[in-house]
């Protein structure tokens, strides 16, 4: 900070000040002492805009709304579940919004100011996320917040984030059929990952058809909707051998593996979540489903889930989503080192956590593009902003606040990790209302 | 949907799938067992019963960790170790409930509800806090992995037969306990009439807090084995516990009989409702039959005849 510096310095013609004062002894007075604060603190003020915040805008001009923005600070936002149920998926996030919101102070800030965060804890019920979000909004007046995970939390914050016009930055792959004026979505709509995911397998392995499985809620209904579609409609003699859903939270699949010895289809599509994955590839792999003969594909196990699945579990599955920990580019080579020396060595970073770090990063980028924290003004400069920083490569905010990106499909390694097979030439464009698809 | 096969493979397939019911029978018995004790024989709704089966779940990672630490060559039978320790573990924390919290409610049943699902939140919270929010991985030893193959085109899970071992042994320990050791008939006595046995000399208290800790020790072996089968993590408990109450509820809260009839009766519903509909669809029938079975016999399935 450079507010200390520059009051020493002009602490020292006010040392002047004071030797000559002992020379005229006659004017010891309250009085005097005031006069003299005054002056010590006069240049002081007329010289600090100018003098130290040279090339930092005036509060005046960036904050026209009312948000918290100090000459030094500006108030972010942090909102996940740091209790209940999705704690296990939503730590990954906080922790990688704190580590880029601690690598931006340490670049100076945005716009001049140094990012401050008010945490809050969705506690995975969607009625306090809503809350919560409401205070971060109208008492924190936060002007950016990074959070939600579930499609459920997001849609509880949703009105409130339009009602008192917050800017949310929203980090997990999701169904899409949304678009917002005041979210960002950091990861990908369920087109993104699906299609180039689906017409890889069709290609280089030959695969004709498929079992689509799924936790039974709206993100892996509307995912495998997707899926069906383009199976039957865009790829060449190819069919859905079966499609199923199972509660969240259920641990039985022997059935419906026993289902799939019996149909022999040739890829496995999955799109389980939480507690149940670790079920289902245990049982799978019990039951003698060899992944290194039987293709299965999924968008929903990260580096995250496989640590609770054990590696040697779901060896041999391909995943497809934009970011693996074991990428090999340089922006990947630094943010992995810097992750686990803040979160520790044995941390993992799967998909979700490097959407989340981009979070703060592209608000900084449309803050310094905009010159402006007001919300509306955010908004409108996003589109077109590109992140050249991001571990998975190259992003950009399309007009409709989703973002541009390549898609990947990896292979899960017995070590938990995930080896790069294939990835799109280009970036995928965005397409959260997909015609043909719903 | 079986005209395209021949029969061999429908064979295999229809053997491999009463292995699927059979195991999720062992699973479901293995689940309620512990609940059968607590609910069933004492009366006490211990919604925390979750809790100590993960209790014993996060004994069998850290054992696991040590063995492999310290003496990977013993790894293998790591196994038989950490199902003891989560017993004596789970055991021990519930005989500390029990005489913390639940010998001041057993004459108000609804509060104990209350209480112990408010340890169920301390415990998974304690549990996020010192083991950390994310799910653990147990590694398992080679041997428990994979499949047996029967034939040609049967596999047999492994681990599925573990379970189904481990829940005939457990069985048997349980009705060897409560009905042919004089401590069992000292239990029966007390859950019959407390008063009387207390004035022929049967320390009830005593024998409310081993039969409670039994209960518990019971979970933490469940727990333990299904780090096999499921997910290890401070929430897992929540995904057991609606069915567990399910079994117990079902088969009729006093009598074991009952409560492994109803976990053959659900488990057996389940498995082949999820083989010919779709998983969710499955459970909603499911749910639907034992409701409407209980509304037409709301004792359960096997009632013990008292005199009220």
């Amino acid at each position: 900070m450079s507010h200390p510096r520059l009051t020493n310095a002009y602490l020292e013609p006010l040392d002047g000040v004071l030797m000559s004062d002992e020379i005229k002894p006659g004017l010891k007075s309250p009085f005097r002492r005031k006069l003299l604060q005054g002056m010590v603190a006069l240049p002081a003020i007329s010289l600090l805009p100018r003098g130290a915040f040279a090339d930092v805008p005036a509060t005046s001009a960036v904050n026209t709304t009312g948000l918290a923005v100090t000459d030094t600070e500006v108030t972010v936002g942090i909102l996940h579940s740091v209790t209940g149920t999705m704690a296990i998926s939503e730590t990954g996030s906080v922790e990688a919004e704190k580590l880029a919101i601690e690598q931006i102070n340490a670049e100076g800030g945005v716009l001049g100011r140094k990012i401050k965060f008010v945490q809050e804890d969705g506690a995975s019920d969607w009625p306090t996320f809503a809350e919560k979000a409401k205070k971060l909004l109208v008492n924190d007046k936060c002007a950016a917040v990074m959070g939600c995970w579930t499609s459920a939390s997001r849609k509880a914050v949703l009105p409130v984030f339009e009602q008192y016009n917050g800017m949310l930055y929203y980090p997990t792959f999701y169904e899409g059929l949304e678009q917002s004026k005041n979210v960002i979505y950091t990861g990908q709509e369920a087109t993104q990952q699906i299609i180039a995911g689906l017409d890889w397998v069709n290609k280089t392995k030959g695969a004709k058809t498929f079992y689509l499985l799924g936790s039974d809620y709206i993100w892996p209904r509307t995912s495998n909707k997707i899926a069906r579609k383009h199976i039957e409609n865009h790829l060449q003699g190819c069919k859905v051998a079966g499609e199923e859903y199972f509660p969240l939270g259920s641990t039985q699949f022997n059935s419906v593996i026993n289902k799939i010895k019996l149909t022999k289809p040739d890829v496995i599509y999955a799109i389980i979540v939480g507690g149940s994955n670790v079920a289902f590839y245990k049982q799978l792999k019990a039951a003698g489903i060899d992944l290194s003969k039987q293709t299965l594909l999924t968008i929903s196990v990260t580096e995250d889930e496989i640590d609770g699945i054990g590696g040697e579990n779901i060896a041999g599955a391909y995943a497809c989503m934009k970011y693996f920990q074991s990428l090999d580019n340089p922006n990947n080579k630094t943010f992995v080192p810097a992750f686990k020396k803040m979160w520790g060595e044995k941390t993992v970073i799967g998909d979700v956590t490097q959407a989340a770090y981009l979070g703060p990063w592209l608000w900084k980028l449309t803050a310094e593009k905009a010159q402006s924290f007001d919300i509306d003004k955010i908004a409108a400069a996003s589109p077109g902003v590109e992140f050249k920083g991001a571990p998975e490569g190259y992003v950009r905010i399309h007009e409709n606040h989703h973002l541009w990106s390549k898609t990947r499909v990896g292979r899960a390694k017995a070590d938990g990790q995930y080896e790069l097979i294939y990835e799109t030439a280009d970036l995928v464009e965005p397409d959260p209302f997909p015609k043909g698809y719903q | 949907m079986f005209g395209d096969y021949s029969l061999g493979d429908l064979g295999a397939i229809f053997a491999m799938q009463g292995f699927a019911g059979l195991i999720l029978f062992s699973v479901y018995l293995l689940m309620a067992l512990g609940l059968a004790i607590i609910f069933g024989q004492m009366g006490v709704i211990n919604m925390a019963h979750g809790e100590f089966m993960i209790l014993g779940a996060y004994v069998t990672w850290m054992t696991s960790n040590a063995f492999q630490h310290f003496v990977p060559p013993l790894f293998p039978g790591y196994f038989f170790v950490a199902m003891t320790l989560a017993f004596i573990a789970s055991g021990s924390l519930g005989m500390l409930v029990e005489w913390a919290l639940i010998r001041h409610l057993y004459r108000r049943p609804l509060d104990t509800l209350l209480a112990t699902w408010g340890l169920s939140l301390i415990l998974q919270q304690a549990y996020r806090s010192v083991f950390g929010a994310r799910e653990v991985g147990v590694e398992l030893p080679d041997w428990m992995m994979g499949s047996w193959q029967a034939t040609d085109a049967i596999q047999i899970p492994i681990n599925g037969m573990f379970v189904m071992g481990l829940t005939i042994l457990i069985t048997i320990a349980v009705f060897y306990i409560l009905f042919l050791s004089r401590w069992g008939k000292q239990v029966r006595a007390v859950v019959q009439n407390r008063v009387m046995a207390g004035a022929v000399g049967i320390n009830t208290e005593k024998i409310d807090r081993y039969t409670f800790g039994l209960g518990c020790g019971i979970a933490g072996i469940a727990g333990s084995a299904f780090t096999m089968i499921g997910s290890t993590g401070p929430t897992a408990g929540q995904l057991y516990i609606v069915d567990t109450f399910l079994v117990v509820v079902f088969g009729g809260a006093a009598s074991l009989f009952g409560t492994i009839a109803s976990a053959f009766t659900i488990s057996q519903t389940q498995s082949t409702l999820e083989f010919f509909l779709s998983g969710s669809m499955a459970k909603v029938i499911t749910l639907l039959a034992i409701v409407v079975i209980l509304m037409m016999r709301p004792q359960g399935l096997f009632a013990l005849k008292v005199r009220k």
